[in-house]
């Protein structure tokens, strides 16, 4: 290996600057890289002993934790000096076995004190003075942003009833015991209520798929099985990027040391194909359904299923498996080998959808089926697509075809739920309103929510009596940014006489906090108390320990609520006269009492920063059903490959009742393709959680945001790497750097999702904002988002 | 004296930069300096089989500071001489009163490490945490990176642990004598 050969990688331009214009820190001490090293020239020796150690002010360590919106959940230590947070460490914890890893922080935790001084924080209470969304704002008190939200809330639910005020969904705030869109929930249900909403953007075509296979969404299982697994494909999933949960990549090396081969199929050759794949194996977008159609056909016709497994615990596998009043063909097998619709799923019909070749489809069903146990792990980027509710049954169903459900070193695929981190919550709400929309149908109960009915997903009543009124947007960016197709979004909020009065709290002018009415200055994690608990996943709790006292003129939610309160005079009602401290203690003490008496004191918890809570065995999904002789909690008691509620639904084409590869809209097979010729596809950036983090100057550095795009495509286009482009389709346009790579295939664009959008004074964003590009088409079953289903094409500007 | 250096293991790296950021948020250091940093490689293409595509890529993340050479490049470049290798431990550091900013050292130094700082018009560089180290302490990214894929300490007991790799694909020859150790990915050898 020599230079020559090779090229110096280290002279690429590849840490590439960016034009940025963020200042400095402010608040914190200038201390100029390296000047530290100066007091070290001196000295001969390292001797903390000798007492020539220059006297520092003495740094306060505390432990803290992020609760946003991140898979990973992990220990954020604050080094305080004079008041300033000076440095971020992470869990120094030893690690005391493989059950108990440190809960190291990521590029994103590590950029934190960026986050917490950055110069534009909002600092007070704010009104709007222009147009709704032009982001012309006037300082005010908060006495009068307290008072104008409690008077809005009561002439708006006077005139219009409690179905029209609503509190989107937001995740800024999601994974502790106060959140800011909880604190509005609860006083709108303690002064009329609200409508409600259902689902979530992440996993929203698994969280109704998945439960008409099994049951319920809770088929994950604790990490440490994996280390029993002996292959394992990870679907769609880059936990080296997202950060599905902070211990799994532990358990991933563990599993991969102790043997496991990984597989990954995903249409970018992610960080984590580099650092854990065996192999990689590329997929068209939309297409994930059309290789597991023909891996459950080579896993059939060959005969590699575990027939045992299947004839005790599936429902509708073939003929002989089929519910009352359902005509065999509506079978599997028949599906598979073609009796149903004339068509066998073989692997030579799905490469031509997918693009996998037959004979690595063919590898990988015999590998899956025959090394045993093995896992296949779904990711949330597959099933954010028009029919995303098949990919994930589908994938369910291939776990249950091999017999690696309910088994140690196996899993059952599907949503992938799992939780032992259970500590009480004792902030509670009711609401006395019913209705539920799903989340992602907010636009349209604004737009018409009057004619919405059980076919859109409304649900405990038949007709709403109002459109949504009256938004509340608490630490969250779902109401521009993050829902699909911006400028669709934009042009509903700008009109006053639909939604008449919008509150959003956040720690930035963030795109939906400029089309706030009132504008509130909110608190980061530093500045309160709470407890971080795991997302879908683990079995620890973090300790949220409050650094510093909030700065300028912000305020948690809790007490910015609780003022509310005051106006309607429920404010006792509201806290129970506890602050926010108190309920984290309320927290521990009754988690003590309640689960877990070995949870330590609140003293200890605050020092320790985390807490593991102990096992004697892993937890295995379905392992009961398996072992035990308990029925699934389906309707018929058994895995359901078939589902006689789907085909009751009669609507064959979209929500079949056995998993199918359905065509995309924007797919690959829509003639849309011959003028949008690229899938659009996009992907939760290593340096953002959603849009969370993305005005850090420290981590747009480390990775900026750009339009991934294969040579060849890029070369069609005229495009080098580094240049501007518009990517474009009917919804808008977006302007973006280029990076021309070979980690993509042809004709699929990567754009990482979550950048701010940011139109310049035509309307044209000029960050890279994708759901300018996303439609607001529903998933048929689940009414998710379909975000990662668009075709665009990109031109050079 | 004994050399103190880093090992990287490469085979784990993710390329997730959260040493890159770490190292910033420790040292202060605002946009356009990093001390440590993490490169990115990638060659190779696709064929086609049928309609299915063929992936033949090669790819990979390499992270990397000051690899405090035993004949370091940058200290005979300085006309200052305001870069020291210590006797104690091998480590280089710079001496920002004597730095007047020539950034000789930038263009000597293979690796990268010197940093040009703009807003004092002078180099800076890593300098292993000194401050941490004194404390009994390790470098910040050690005790950063999630994968567990960096250490410091005696370079020969490194080499010891972990073999002689001093090079990948993609870096200079090893012409300084650098104390670094790397387990290299599967792409990168």
């Amino acid at each position: 290996m020599t230079e020559e050969n090779n090229g110096n990688v280290l002279n690429k331009k590849i840490e590439r600057r960016t034009f940025l214009k963020w200042s400095g820190a402010i608040g914190i001490p200038a201390i100029l890289g390296g000047v530290g090293a100066k007091r070290f020239l001196e000295k001969k020796h390292l001797d903390t002993a000798s007492g020539s150690v220059e006297v520092e002010e003495p740094e306060t360590i505390i432990s803290t934790c992020s609760i946003n919106n991140c898979g990973g959940r992990c220990v954020i230590k604050a080094h305080v000096r004079d008041g300033a947070v000076v440095r971020v460490s992470t869990d120094t914890n030893n690690e005391e076995d493989i059950l108990t890893p440190q809960m190291r922080a990521c590029i994103r935790g590590r950029g934190y004190k960026k986050m917490l001084y950055h110069p534009d924080r909002l600092k007070y209470p704010m009104k709007r003075v222009g147009k709704r969304g032009e982001g012309k704002f006037e300082r005010i008190s908060w006495e009068e942003a307290v008072e104008t939200i409690a008077k809005e809330m009561k002439r708006i639910g006077e005139e219009h009833g409690p179905e029209s005020r609503y509190v989107n969904y937001a995740s800024g705030q999601s994974w502790g015991l106060f959140s800011g869109r909880n604190m509005a929930r609860k006083l709108l249900g303690m002064t009329g209520g609200y409508l409600n909403y259902r689902n979530d953007y992440s996993s929203g075509a698994a969280n109704i798929a998945t439960p008409f296979t099994y049951g319920t969404n809770n088929s994950g299982s604790s990490f440490e099985t994996l280390l029993h697994t002996k292959y394992i494909i990870l679907w769609g999933q880059n936990p080296a990027e997202m950060i599905n949960s902070t211990p799994y990549m532990h358990y991933l090396r563990e599993a991969k040391e102790a043997g496991a081969k990984v597989i990954v199929i995903d249409p970018r050759y992610t960080d984590t194909s580099i650092g854990f794949a065996d192999e990689w194996v590329p997929i068209l977008p939309t297409t994930d359904s059309a290789m597991m159609d023909a891996m459950a056909y080579v896993i059939v016709t060959e005969n590699l299923y575990d027939k045992e497994f299947v004839e005790e615990f599936c429902q509708g596998f073939d003929n002989s498996q089929m519910p009352e009043g359902v005509p065999g063909e509506e079978s599997l097998v028949s599906y598979l080998t073609g009796k149903q619709d004339g068509v066998e799923k073989t692997p030579q019909w799905a490469e031509k959808i997918c693009g996998v070749p037959a004979a690595k489809i063919i590898e990988i069903a015999r590998a899956y089926a025959t090394t045993k146990p093995a896992a296949l792990i779904q990711g949330w980027g597959p099933q954010r697509h028009a029919y995303g509710e098949q990919v994930i049954r589908g994938g369910a169903q291939l776990a249950s075809l091999t017999g690696n459900v309910g088994k140690l070193g196996g899993w059952a695929a599907g949503t992938g739920y799992w939780s032992r981190s259970g500590i009480v919550s004792p902030i509670s709400s009711e609401n006395p309103v019913e209705a539920s929309i799903p989340c992602f149908l907010w636009t349209d109960a604004v737009e018409r929510g009057t004619e919405l009915t059980a076919e859109d997903g409304l649900q405990g009543v038949d007709k709403l009596n109002t459109n949504i009124k009256m938004i509340f947007n608490i630490a969250g960016n779902m109401l521009v940014n993050q829902h699909s197709d911006i400028n669709k979004t934009t042009a509903l909020l700008e009109d006053e006489r639909k939604v008449e009065f919008i509150v959003v709290s956040d720690l930035f002018m963030t795109p939906s906090a400029k089309f706030a009415d009132i504008l509130l200055p909110g608190t980061s994690f530093f500045e309160r108390w709470d407890i971080g608990t795991p997302w879908c996943y683990g079995d620890y709790v973090v300790a949220g320990g409050k650094v510093i006292d909030p700065l300028y003129e912000a305020r948690n939610e809790y007490d910015v609520f609780a003022d509310i309160a005051d106006h309607f005079g429920l404010k006792e009602e509201f806290t129970e006269g506890k602050s926010m401290l108190d309920w984290v203690k309320v927290s521990i003490e009754r988690t003590r009492e309640e689960k877990d008496p070995s949870f330590p004191s609140f003293e200890e918890f605050m020092k320790n920063g985390i807490h593991h809570f102990k096992f004697d065995e892993p937890l295995i999904a379905f392992k009961d059903q398996i072992e035990g002789n308990v029925p699934f909690e389906t309707p018929s008691g058994k895995i359901e490959l078939f589902s006689k509620a789907l085909y009751e639904m009669n609507k064959p084409k979209e929500i079949p009742a056995i998993a199918k590869y359905i065509p995309a809209w924007e797919g690959p097979e829509d003639p849309l393709i011959e003028k949008y010729p690229l899938q659009l596809i996009s992907w939760h950036y290593k340096r953002r959680c959603h849009s969370t983090h993305d005005n850090n100057p420290w981590l747009e550095e480390a990775a900026k945001q750009e339009i991934w795009l294969n040579p060849k495509d890029a070369a069609a286009r005229g495009l080098k790497d580094g240049d501007r482009a518009k990517v474009f389709n009917d919804r808008g346009e977006i302007v973006i750097d280029v990076k021309v790579t070979a980690r993509i295939i042809e004709g699929v664009a990567g754009i990482p999702q979550g950048a701010w959008f940011t139109p310049d004074d035509k309307g044209i964003d000029q960050r890279g904002s994708v759901n300018v590009l996303t439609k607001q088409q529903p998933t048929p079953l689940a009414k998710a988002n379909p975000q990662l289903t668009n075709l665009v094409d990109v031109k050079k500007v | 004296m004994v050399q103190l250096g880093f090992y990287i293991n490469q085979s784990k790296c993710v390329g997730c930069k959260a040493c890159v950021v770490s190292c910033k948020d420790k040292n202060n250091l605002e946009v356009g300096i990093n001390f440590r940093r993490v490169y990115e490689y990638e060659e190779g293409e696709y064929t086609k089989e049928g309609d299915g595509i063929v992936p033949a890529i090669k790819a990979y993340s390499f992270s990397i500071s000051c690899n405090h050479c035993t004949s370091p490049a940058c200290l005979p470049s300085c006309p200052t001489k305001s870069i020291i290798k210590r006797e104690e431990d091998g480590i280089v550091i710079v001496d920002q009163e004597k730095c007047i900013g020539t950034r000789f050292c930038i263009q000597a130094c293979p690796y990268g490490a010197p940093q040009f700082d703009q807003e004092i018009l002078k180099m800076a560089k890593c300098d292993s945490c000194l401050d941490l180290r004194e404390k009994g302490e390790e470098p910040v990214c050690v005790t950063t990176c999630p994968q567990h894929a960096i250490e410091f300490g005696p370079i020969d007991d490194l080499k010891k642990k972990y073999g002689e790799v001093n090079q990948i694909i993609g870096m200079p020859n090893p012409l300084t004598k650098p104390n670094i150790v790397i387990t290299p990915h599967r792409d990168a050898i």
